[in-house]
């Protein structure tokens, strides 16, 4: 219960500061948003359709509120309100990051587990240098070198993840293929060193040990004891990691011109269309939010030290 | 007897340590690796502009977009300019805006984090939620508003990915300090009655210096990243730049028709210096551990 208060402090404070950030920051919304030559009327009669010539507070509560009625505002670019494009948005992007997650999760645990047990050896060394280097590089580096090799040069893979109208789940599924590999690829590093992190700690654990020396089989050790106990910590990084994927998620939409929450801030941002930007920013915070709750929720659940320890 | 042995090791691991973690990292190879790329773009940066055989911004528009030759190593692009010469003066602007956002988001992470570990309390906990509700969003996203919102330039990015650092180095400074803060020679400071400020900064940023130092080199591994990510979504280095970024947006739309070499060299120049850096930051991290 003070676990879920502290996130909907958090997400009131972030509403906040999103609010700072697009109507504070500019100083003058219609003047930003029409540029420098606009004619000063024009400026003013803008900033009074949009109602920023009223009071701070005035504004971010009229905001807030429609926000948690359902009411995103309208979209100044497009003169239309904005929940409509919100949704289909996160539903485009929403299957992006499942098709992501659904490659990462297992190939990450995979990588962290043999990691671990060959540790410091050659598999551990050359699994660390791969992850770290992976995680590091750019989403769009990556998926630019994806794009020369499967998309140009062999052309395995198209290079719009936007699949043709009507198309079927695989054709869809295969067109997000390719853009989901840069978000592995940086997810990849995270996953495998906590995995690797927990397993070794599992397997340095004195039930491990009892479970070798009452003879069990050492696979059966792996798989049973093991296994379990090494994989509860990771879940709650992968939680943590969704953070990253949606900042990746930007840029690959961007790159793979797929019309997803990503590509809905940007064009937002480039068209100054502020009430599209704060709910685009907002709802990433509450998805993000949800999420860590979620998975906190979740160890708890699958670990009962916790359940019965104290709150937070 | 354990009162007056205590300050003495204390003194001599502090005389030895940078030493001692200088020749460390020197046995690392990776280190060595990372420092080598590092150094080797840090030169481009410094005196590329000098050594480059052409003019990184004098266009030809009868030789756009050549494969790679003898003349051209890197090909041109598609306003015949010389990649090779721009992907060497293009790590200028990174390599100037990164590590001064990094300086200005470790300055004021570890003013924070001093601050919020040290007093606790009310004040404490009111940052904590600020900090959370900000590393709510991607960098990228946070960046991406505030661009949004104050008009995109190489000098706003800097300040922009300054600010944006601050709670996540905030956070881990606090994290450090909270370890100090119990230690007998903070206690001593206080019944001393020495200034805040001076307990802060002269008693215990001493001791959580290593963690401010890894967590800056990881940092400016990260604020590349996010330079480089902005350059390329156009909210970034501002053109005529040869940012590699910045030239990556302007020619993927080309490569569906084979022209690999206007994105690849550009490309690889990003990974290689951010793999650099990460090495360094990797090794840094290990050597403090060992």
């Amino acid at each position: 219960m003070k676990r879920l208060l502290l996130s909907v402090a958090t997400l009131w404070l972030l509403s906040v500061l999103i609010f700072a950030g697009a109507r504070m920051l500019p100083g003058n919304v219609g003047r930003a948003m029409l540029g420098p030559f606009a004619d000063a009327r024009a400026v003013e009669q803008l900033n009074h359709e949009l109602g920023t010539d009223r009071p701070l507070l005035e504004q971010y509560a009229t905001w807030i509120g429609g926000f948690v009625t359902g009411d995103l505002g309208e979209s100044y670019a497009y003169r239309a309100p904005v929940a409509p494009f919100l949704w289909t948005a996160l539903l485009n992007s929403a299957k992006l990051a499942l098709v992501a997650f659904l490659m990462v999760v297992p190939l990450g645990l995979l990588g962290g587990t043999i990691a671990a047990l060959y540790r410091d050896r050659a598999a551990d060394r050359i699994l660390s240098a791969l992850g770290l280097a992976a995680t590091i590089v750019p989403e769009f580096v990556s998926g630019i070198i994806l794009i020369l090799i499967f998309g140009v040069w062999l052309r395995w893979f198209p290079i719009s993840a936007t699949a043709p109208e009507g198309a079927g789940l695989l054709t869809q599924v295969y067109h997000l293929i390719l853009p989901a590999i840069p978000l592995v690829l940086v997810l990849f590093g995270y996953i495998a060193r906590m995995a690797r992190a927990g397993m070794i700690e599992a397997l340095d654990a004195d039930y491990t040990r009892t479970a070798v020396l009452k003879g069990l089989s050492y696979p059966r050790v792996i798989w049973r004891h093991v296994l379990r106990n090494a994989l509860l910590p990771t879940i709650s990084v992968i939680a943590t990691q969704t953070v990253y994927l949606i900042g990746g998620l930007v840029v690959i939409e961007i790159l793979f011109q797929y019309q997803g929450i990503g590509s809905l801030i940007y064009t937002a941002a480039n068209k100054k269309d502020f009430p599209m930007l704060q709910a685009g920013i907002l709802s990433i915070g509450i998805l993000f939010t949800a999420t860590t709750l979620i998975a906190d929720l979740l160890y708890a659940l699958l670990d009962p030290r916790i359940r019965h320890g104290g709150d937070e | 007897m354990t009162a007056t042995a205590a300050p003495e090791q204390d003194r001599t691991t502090q005389k030895s340590a940078p030493r001692s973690l200088a020749s460390r990292l020197v046995r690392r190879p990776s280190f060595v690796i990372g420092a080598a790329i590092t150094l080797f773009w840090i030169g481009c940066a410094i005196f590329g502009a000098a050594l480059v055989p052409y003019d990184p911004f004098e266009t030809d528009v009868m030789n756009t977009l050549m494969p790679p030759s003898a003349a051209h190593w890197f090909g041109t692009d598609d306003l015949g300019r010389d990649i090779f010469s721009r992907v060497i003066v293009g790590a200028r602007d990174i390599l100037t805006v990164a590590p001064l956002a990094t300086l200005l988001s470790t300055a004021l992470g570890t003013a924070l984090g001093l601050a919020m570990g040290y007093f606790g309390g009310v004040f404490d906990e009111v940052m904590s939620r600020l900090v959370d509700a900000i590393l709510a969003l991607p960098t990228v996203v946070v960046a991406l508003l505030a661009l949004t919102a104050l008009g995109a330039s190489t000098t706003t990015v800097l300040f922009v990915i300054g600010f944006t650092y601050v709670p996540i180095i905030g956070r881990t400074v606090r994290a450090a300090v909270l370890s100090e803060r119990g230690l007998d020679y903070v206690s001593a400071a206080e019944l001393r009655r020495e200034n805040p400020l001076y307990t802060m900064f002269v008693e215990i940023l001493p001791n959580v210096m290593p963690a401010i130092l890894v967590e800056a080199t990881v940092r400016l591994g990260y604020a590349i990243f996010t330079v480089a990510t902005l350059s390329f979504i156009g909210f970034g280095i501002q053109p005529p730049s040869p940012d590699w970024g910045l030239s990556i947006a302007s020619s993927y739309g080309l490569i569906g028709g084979g022209y690999w070499w206007t994105v690849l060299f550009d490309g690889l120049a990003i990974a290689t210096l951010v793999i650099g850096v990460n090495l360094v930051a990797d090794s840094v991290q290990g050597a403090l551990n060992d």
